[in-house]
């Protein structure tokens, strides 16, 4: 069964991750400066002795570290993300609030990126050598390079400052509320441009550039050439014998960036108040909010792995010689 | 190496990136030089525009002045992407040569470890990082070179690998040399190259996290950084585009330019990798 075995391994994996993200979690509570038990409380500024004593107890700080770590992993599991003692709430349901802003953003912003790098990449490399080509190529260059914060705000300053076109930041308007809810889909979706553009343009040039140089790879190959030969007009070889080939890489490519885009989720979040994990990040780094930053750390890599699974599923769809073996 | 000199020169594309990226490296050298005063100091009139108050690149919000801070803000860039580049180095060489050298349950261990490392997002780890053990310019580094490591321990291992077969390795093996000797002097030596190439383009790549990290807040507080200008510009982009724009473009320059660089070291160095 070699399905259900690939799949244990899978989960085997996954599990192990999962685990060791814990415990890199655990590790640095332990090495910050200071005591653990302030770490975990959130360093507030009023420092409730009752509280930390409590904090104490309950993660067993006075056991032996083995201990410790037994007590955090069971947390873990059971999704216990500890207490935002600054917001007064329970960690994994201030996550939960945020957790679907961010699935929209990080989402719309993988499979814009993946569409307009295969699109841009094919369209360059079928030009290869003309001016479309270098002028995609020296693009793609410059916004790999580009911080993507502030592209962010790049695309502020010109849509929504100069033009007036896009909101410039927000999740949806005031009065969104009294919307139906076709318009308030409406109002987000325009929200959401913005920060989708920005997010996936720095993918979408990495995948440009990918998916051009393996589409000129493939085009020098032997049954493009057979295909040429048996007199196939250009747009059906593309179709069909080239495609997909060329986007394998850019699909296995995009899997290995899923952490990428949920680290860059977090600035284009921090520059168009998405409210979503993102920013929460953000609120959490600037109050000094531990327990929060924790628990994202976490969440965040169960995320990435989440991604991963989906973008296997891709590949095995796209290239059905991945589940054959 | 004259042969690599030359190879790297027919590039245009890497002498332009040499070029700016010269520029970038005396602007940080000559920094205290043409602007002796900190760059914290409110030198001039808050929200003055560009070229206003002798103000080349205007002040931000405080009346700091731009062009002192980009200036200056070289220096950390320069510092941070090299300084984080050699610790991701020296983690990912000496996990890749173990791994790849000595093979079986030792390289599937590190193998396995580098995978879930690669999984990890790794600019929430580091922002994790730099602010549990407080921002510093070596907890930056410490962080940066944390969560850069694993493509360059999965290309050592790979280079090994195939190195590790040559008869050439074999024969030093064979003359009773110790393994240490072995990597060290034969096998390092003829897999080093495309390990440069990726070292330089983590330059680049830290480059993006440090400015990533002082935009949120997290940089060293001693020493002004082109992330964190953009970071304090950012809520006042209606009213004063320069804030951001300048030192923006000075981060997209300067990694523009070591990709450049890098993509030519790529071509001097492994000609036969190189793509047409």
């Amino acid at each position: 069964m070699p399905i259900i075995s690939s799949l244990l391994a899978k989960l085997t994996g996954i599990i192990l991750t999962i685990l060791v993200i814990a415990t890199i979690n655990f590790v640095l509570v332990h090495s910050a400066p200071g005591d653990p038990a302030l770490v975990i409380a959130g360093q507030s500024g009023d420092t409730d002795v009752k509280f930390i004593e409590q904090v104490r107890t309950e993660y067993g700080l006075d056991q032996p570290y083995l201990v410790q770590l037994g007590t955090y992993l069971g947390k873990v599991v059971r999704f216990d993300l500890g207490y935002s003692y600054r917001q007064r709430r329970a960690v994994s349901d201030l996550i939960l609030d945020r957790l679907g802003p961010t699935l929209l953003l990080t989402l719309t912003a993988f499979f814009l990126s993946l569409i307009g790098g295969v699109f841009f990449g094919a369209f360059a490399g079928l030009r290869h050598g003309k001016w479309s080509d270098l002028a995609i190529s020296l693009v793609s260059l410059l916004l790999y390079a580009t911080p993507v914060f502030w592209l962010g705000l790049m695309l502020v300053l010109i849509f929504s400052v100069q033009l007036e076109w896009l909101p410039a930041f927000g999740y949806a308007n005031i009065r969104a509320a009294s919307y139906s809810t076709f318009g308030y889909a409406m109002d987000v979706a325009r929200h959401l441009i913005l920060p989708a553009v920005t997010l996936s343009a720095i993918y979408m040039a990495v995948y440009t550039r990918l998916m051009r140089s393996s589409l000129i790879e493939i085009s020098h190959e032997d049954h493009v050439r057979t295909a040429r030969a048996k007199g196939l007009t250009e747009g059906r070889i593309l179709r069909g014998h080239m495609l997909r080939n060329a986007a394998v890489p850019v699909v296995t490519f995009a899997g290995l960036q899923a952490g990428a885009l949920i680290g860059g989720a977090v600035v284009v979040e921090t520059v168009f108040s998405w409210p979503g994990l993102g920013r929460l990040t953000f609120d959490a780094v600037t109050a000094r909010d531990y327990p929060v930053l924790l628990g994202l750390f976490l969440v965040m890599s169960v995320m990435v792995i989440a991604v991963n699974l989906l973008t296997d599923l891709l590949h095995r769809l796209i290239d059905p010689r991945v589940g054959a073996h | 190496m004259k042969d690599i000199i030359r190879t790297f020169l027919r590039r245009p594309a890497g002498i332009v990136g040499l070029v700016l990226l010269g520029l970038v490296c005396l602007m940080a050298v000559v920094a205290p030089l043409v602007y002796p005063a900190s760059p914290w100091e409110m030198t001039g009139i808050p929200f003055s525009r560009p070229g206003e108050n002798g103000m080349l690149l205007g002040a931000d919000t405080l009346g700091r002045d731009i062009a002192s801070g980009i200036v200056h803000g070289a220096r950390v860039s320069i510092l941070i992407g090299l300084a984080s580049t050699l610790t991701a180095l020296c983690i990912g060489v000496l996990l890749g040569c173990i791994s790849g050298y000595a093979g079986g349950a030792v390289d599937a261990v590190i193998v396995r470890f580098t995978e879930i490392f690669q999984t990890i997002p790794s600019f929430v780890l580091a922002i994790l990082l730099v602010a549990i053990l407080t921002p510093s310019i070596g907890t930056i580094i410490l962080a940066i070179g944390l969560v850069s490591w694993p493509p360059l321990s999965r290309l050592t291992r790979a280079q090994v690998r195939t190195v590790a077969q040559r008869e050439f390795v074999q024969a030093a093996r064979c003359q009773g040399q110790s393994t240490l000797s072995v990597v060290v002097r034969h096998v390092l030596p003829n897999a080093i190259s495309p390990i440069i190439v990726a070292g330089s383009l983590t330059v680049a790549a830290a480059i993006l996290i440090e400015a990533g990290l002082s935009f949120m807040g997290l940089g060293d507080p001693n020493y002004m950084s082109w992330g964190y200008m953009i970071g304090s510009g950012r809520t006042v982009i209606r009213q004063a585009w320069w804030m951001s724009v300048f030192p923006g473009l000075a981060i997209l320059l300067t990694v523009v330019a070591i990709n450049l660089v890098g993509e030519a070291l790529n071509d001097a160095l492994n000609p036969r990798i190189s793509r047409a």
